[in-house]
């Protein structure tokens, strides 16, 4: 995926890796095994995405590379080297103020612990933006990619729901 | 307590009982929440990884770990030997010559126990580190299911536990033998209720620091509670309790019990700091919590009822078998005892017989999971409900009616020693039956029925007993022994009120919550004493045991929140309120018993425009405390410490009072069976509860959808299993199968409110209840629609489709001879067959040639010939998400040369290990041409095996493809076009 064309990475070396975190440029070294949740947590000190598994299954991790959701512990971070990325901290639309789905959360009790959140936010996010008129079963297909141990997932698909029925208001007013 | 002043907000009925928004969610939504892995660390901090046994059983002959030390950046490296240097033994759960380190000493117990810890300048170089520790094991035989262990014969885990038995204790409560002669009908189940687990969704997490100067630990754990586990570590760390610090991070992500677990952790990092001068951190991954945190237990259980004609229960007769898994930590047995009580469910029934063995097995140790020991007994006891109804002809709804406590016995002292603390369960039963539509349900069977379809209704009455008392567990001691021990009873809840110098008021409690919104509902209710808003109190919930008031009963478990703790913040509140009442009184001359505290003031309702501000009232401590009245107390500072006196320590009969609260539950369900895949799928679920007063409803809406869906995991997916040798077979995500959006349906939810007249606030726990009631609804639905008499969990669609269509024939055998596996081990056999564009005896001269089969090997770094026809090597290989390296020994034997030879090996390594054997044959079909067939049969164990049999042997079949199409490779002298090596692959296919 990298932008600067074929690489030749070296196991021992730390490379350069720089793409674009919720709008800004941002820059670091890592090793070409580093992956790419480790890169934005502990290189970066973006820690609002979550590790839940490492093996692919809970979507703690998720982000999105390019607009797509993706999950971080499945990438390395010289893959996305070049690319955007959006992260849970990207989400709101200033310090003080929620998204209309971090709202929706907020109100339909979708979260608890918090910790799978950052990675649902961001799948629900791409979907509304991706599939305005979805309904009850795109929610919970998309749903199907996180695990919440929390919820009994009942309230996240309502907030959802809610989400996007308010942004189809807004999009038509 | 009957206040004598008032408080008031706009609206009369207060914050209490409202669903405000949570104060915590705009963080978390945000991506700015505090758990442990997002906090900075001291400087110079270094991380710790754990390598861990892929052996069941297994003596540890050598640990070599000169190498590991030597690698770029790793500090220390922890083994058995040096903790036992460092540290003690945890606390064994009963009274035996028997210890329980928190990490391997010479031998291990189970599959993912830890053996060995590196400590290194960043994670990827302490995983590194441990590839190269060599542990030499000699494995011994193991034993998983709890009947086996007691078995004659069996292996034996610890020679203080003969036979695997910890302990065994008989009570008799009533007169269950004449009960049982005098019977007419004598009904019972038999139950092996299934292992499980509630995996929150964040791991572990443990930094630790030692400072020698002070002989003192500072540890930062995202632990839970109870903290009567602060004095297990201390003393483990062989310190005084107030050299051991233990702090939690401000957000937890989510628990249900499991992170009570992590404390022989914190014992192992702690000593791990210790040796490396430096503070560690160690946050587990999702493969360690699997195989190495915490269980509930599994238990074997036969209940027998004596029974009158009309259904009516006369006595109980229950021999339960827990099965702690390889050590019996404490507060283990507590599990088999926190029910100890609630023996009897919701039902008046006097006559109780209960002999409780717990044994040990090679498998997970257990501990603290959201239900604790309420699903192992409901399922035998709902079962047997049902079990009645069938075997009399009854309607089960009308066993359960004849049976229930009748509401004007509470409270109501049970058979073993609950105090029922309110309720009416036959009223909250009628409730659900009308609320949930059951008629309607009742309708929908007929026609499914009519329909051919398979479909079935289920019941389940649960009481659901929160706020533990801390001396339920000694139940498991006799009378004498609990004696000479001196007595445990009571459940200490604390909260600490602030005001500071602005008049700002902040709540500090010992909760430790997890995800459950305390902070919100404690903003609540202290907002409601002093007639403020929520959003003005801050609450501050992570625990600092050098700085907080705390008792052992602190912490996050037994569903005491509601109950326990936010009761002990009103009762701070309410104290300074009165204290500022009297300062007040004085003020607006007036007395204090009339003063409304309401809206940020405090007035006299007669002259409500004679006012004093709340916060400038609530500094006067600060900035004029010569002023106060002689006789009160500052108003600066308040801490509650709350006991209920019905806390009783067991008595001499072991009758015990193991909770404060009861909450009664009560679900109907109805499912349909697939019948042609054996797919459960839920139509309707129905739960009523009775949790007494609700504080937050939309938290409580929320434990409740949380719960349920936890249940339906153990009721349709979840099995954390075994293979009888002991490899753990649910070693990932993908294997331990975890409800998704897709399988939680809507649940409908109901409630009855009958207030505690036990607890300040009338609250009682709710988080727990549906894992108790709802598995073995469910079960009881599936049995209704399928007409068996016994059902066991997890209801998988094989195990249901058995039930349907019998069970499955064996495969054919694709091979005569079966493979070599241990009855229980990962089997793995096929055959083959390649041509190669080379001479028979050219190949054999490379087979015995080191340097030709480094190169054919795949994934080989490093072969060593030991002797004329035995070969070591290095080896990596990936499989699945397990990638690892192993050191390999190859023997030929049966040398024919140049036709045929056996080559035997064996593969260890920290991901697993394996054994097999394999015939190869050559065969000439030309001058230079061969053909090669082979046949193999092989065994793997440990964490291998535990990713899935459908990977293994695909990945098995890759590999052994790899190797002939290199060899040909390497035979005809060049690599092979791409489009050759797959058809080689092909042919190659067993
Ligand atoms: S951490 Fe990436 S999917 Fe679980
Ligand atoms: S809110 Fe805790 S895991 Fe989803």
């Amino acid at each position: 995926m990298s932008r600067h064309g074929p690489a030749v990475l070296d196991a021992g070396q730390r490379h350069p890796v720089r793409f674009t975190l919720n709008g800004r440029t941002v820059s670091g070294e890592a090793e070409p095994r580093m992956l790419l949740h480790d890169f934005l947590r502990h290189v970066l000190g973006a820690t609002g995405t979550h590790v839940g598994c490492e093996h692919g299954i809970c979507g703690a991790c998720t982000v999105q590379i390019d607009g797509a959701p993706a999950r971080a512990c499945l990438t390395l971070a010289v893959q996305a080297d070049g690319a955007e990325i959006r992260t849970v901290e990207g989400l709101a639309p200033a310090a003080d103020r929620l998204s209309v789905l971090q709202e929706a959360f907020r109100t339909h009790h979708g979260l608890q612990c918090g910790f799978c959140t950052p990675g649902i936010l961001m799948t629900l996010d791409a979907l509304l933006r991706e599939r305005p008129d979805c309904g009850e079963a795109e929610v919970r297909e998309a749903l199907s990619g996180h695990l919440c141990r929390c919820t009994g997932y009942a309230p996240i698909v309502k907030a959802a729901l809610a989400a996007a029925e308010a942004l189809r208001e807004t999009d038509h007013a | 307590m009957a206040p004598d002043v008032h408080a008031r907000n706009g609206d009369e009925a207060g914050w209490v009982g409202k669903s405000v928004p949570r104060v915590e969610d705009a963080a978390l939504l945000a991506g700015r929440g505090r758990f442990i892995d997002d906090l900075g660390t001291p400087p110079g901090t270094l991380h710790a990884a754990i390598l861990r046994s892929p052996h069941a059983h297994a003596t540890i002959e050598r640990i070599a770990t000169e190498a590991a030390r030597a690698m770029p950046g790793v500090a220390a490296v922890l083994t058995g030997a040096e903790l036992r240097d460092l540290a003690s033994s945890l606390v064994v759960g009963v009274k035996a010559p028997v210890e329980c380190w928190p990490m391997a000493i010479d031998r291990v117990r189970y599959v993912g126990e830890p053996v060995a810890v590196a400590v290194a300048a960043d994670r990827y170089l302490a995983e590194d580190a441990l590839d190269a520790i060599e542990v030499r094991y000699a494995p011994l035989p193991a034993v998983v299911a709890p009947r086996d262990a007691l078995g004659d014969g069996a292996p034996l885990l610890h020679e203080g536990f003969p036979g695997n038995l910890a302990s065994d204790r008989s009570f008799s409560y009533g007169d269950p033998d004449g009960a049982f002669a005098s019977a007419p009908h004598r009904i019972g189940v038999a139950v092996e209720y299934p292992r499980s687990a509630c995996t929150p969704i964040e791991t572990y997490g443990v930094v630790a620091e030692y400072d020698p100067a002070l002989d003192a630990y500072d540890v930062l754990a995202n632990f839970q509670g109870p903290f009567s586990i602060h004095a297990v570590i201390a003393r483990a760390l062989r310190v005084p309790g107030n050299r051991l610090r233990l702090r939690t991070p401000p957000e937890s992500g989510g628990s249900f019990g499991v992170k009570q677990g992590v404390f022989p952790y914190i014992v192992v990092i702690a000593v791990a700091a210790r040796l490396a001068g430096r503070p560690v951190k160690w946050i587990e991954d999702r493969m360690e919590h699997l195989a190495g945190a915490v269980s509930a237990t599994n238990r074997s259980t036969r209940l027998q009822a004596a029974v009158a004609e009309d259904g009516r229960i006369l006595a109980l007769d229950w021999d339960q078998i827990e099965d702690c898994g390889a050590h019996l930590r404490a507060p283990e047995p507590a599990t088999l005892y926190r029910m100890h009580g609630n023996m009897t469910g919701a039902y008046a029934i006097r006559n109780v017989r209960i002999r409780n063995r717990v044994v040990v097995t090679n498998k997970l140790p257990t501990g603290l999971n959201r239900g604790f020991g309420g699903p192992q007994v409901y399922f035998p006891l709902e079962r047997l409900i049902s079990r009645i109804a069938a075997t009399l002809g009854l309607d089960p709804l009308e066993v359960v009616r004849r049976n229930l406590v009748p509401a004007d016995a509470f409270p109501y002292r049970t058979a073993t020693g609950a105090l029922l603390d309110s309720g009416d369960y036959a009223a909250a039963l009628e409730a659900a039956l009308r609320d949930g539509a059951h008629a309607s349900l009742l309708a929908r069977r007929a026609q499914a029925r009519a329909e051919g379809r398979l479909y079935g209704i289920g019941y389940a009455a649960v009481v659901e007993p929160s706020v533990s008392n801390m001396g339920y567990i000694t139940t498991v001691l006799t009378a004498a022994e609990r004696r000479r021990a001196g007595p445990k009873n009571g459940a200490q809840a604390t909260a600490t009120i602030t005001l500071d110098p602005g008049g700002a008021v902040s709540v500090h409690v010992a909760s430790v919550p997890q995800g459950q919104g305390h902070r919100t509902v404690l903003a609540q209710v202290v907002a409601d004493v002093f007639g403020l808003r929520p959003a003005e109190i801050r609450v501050i919930t992570e625990m600092d045991t050098a700085k907080d008031a705390w008792s052992i009963a602190s912490g996050n478990y037994s569903s005491r929140f509601a109950p326990a703790v936010a009761g002990a913040a009103q009762i701070a509140a309410t104290r300074l309120r009165e204290r500022l009442a009297r300062i007040a009184a004085v003020q607006l001359n007036a007395r204090p018993d009339e003063l409304v505290f309401a809206a940020g003031k405090v007035f006299s309702p007669g002259n409500p425009g004679n006012a004093v501000a709340f916060s400038r009232l609530a500094a006067t401590g600060h900035w004029a405390p010569a002023t106060l009245p002689e006789d009160v107390e500052q108003p600066l500072r308040e801490t509650a410490f709350w006991t209920p006196p019905q806390l009783g320590a067991p008595n001499d009969a072991d009758e015990v009072n193991s909770s404060l609260c009861h909450g009664f539950i009560f679900d109907f369900c109805g499912v349909e069976v697939d019948r042609d895949t054996g797919a459960v799928r839920l139509d309707r679920y129905v739960t009523m509860h009775d949790c007494g007063r609700i504080l937050h409803p939309g938290m409580v809406a929320g434990q409740v959808t949380g719960g349920f869906a936890h249940a339906l995991g153990a009721a349709l997916l979840e099995e954390q299993s075994y293979a009888p040798d002991g490899s753990l077979l649910t070693g990932t995500l993908a294997d331990y199968l975890i409800p998704t959006a897709m399988e939680v349906p809507e649940l409908v939810i109901l409630h009855y409110e009958t207030p505690s007249p036990f607890t300040p606030l009338g609250a009682k726990g709710v988080g727990e209840g549906n894992t108790m009631s709802t598995p073995v609804c469910i079960a009881n639905a599936v049995a209704d629609a399928l007409g068996v008499a016994e059902i066991q969990l997890p209801l998988l669609p094989s195990r249901l489709s058995e039930a349907l269509h019998g069970a499955e024939s064996s495969p054919p055998r694709r091979e005569a001879r079966p493979p070599q596996a241990a009855p229980g081990e990962r089997a793995l056999f096929g055959s083959g067959r390649a041509e190669v564009d080379a001479a028979p005896e050219q190949l054999w001269a490379m087979l015995l040639d080191p340097d030709l089969l480094a190169r054919v090997v795949p994934g080989a770094h490093n072969v060593q010939r030991m002797g004329e026809t035995r070969f070591q090597a290095e080896v990596t290989l990936g499989i699945g998400p397990v990638r690892g390296r192993y050191r390999a020994e190859i023997a030929l034997s049966d040398l024919d040369a140049p036709r045929s030879v056996t080559l035997s090996g064996s593969v260890d390594g920290a991901l697993g290990f394996g054994r097999g054997r394999g015939r190869l044959r050559l065969e000439p079909v030309g001058p230079t041409r061969t053909v090669l067939t082979y046949d193999y049969e092989a065994a793997v164990g440990g964490k291998v095996a535990s990713i899935g049999g459908r990977l293994l042997d695909g990945a098995a079949r890759v590999i052994i493809g790899q190797f002939f199409a290199s060899l040909a490779a390497q035979a005809s002298g060049r690599r092979p076009s791409l489009w050759r090596r797959l058809l080689r692959l092909l042919r190659g296919r067993a």
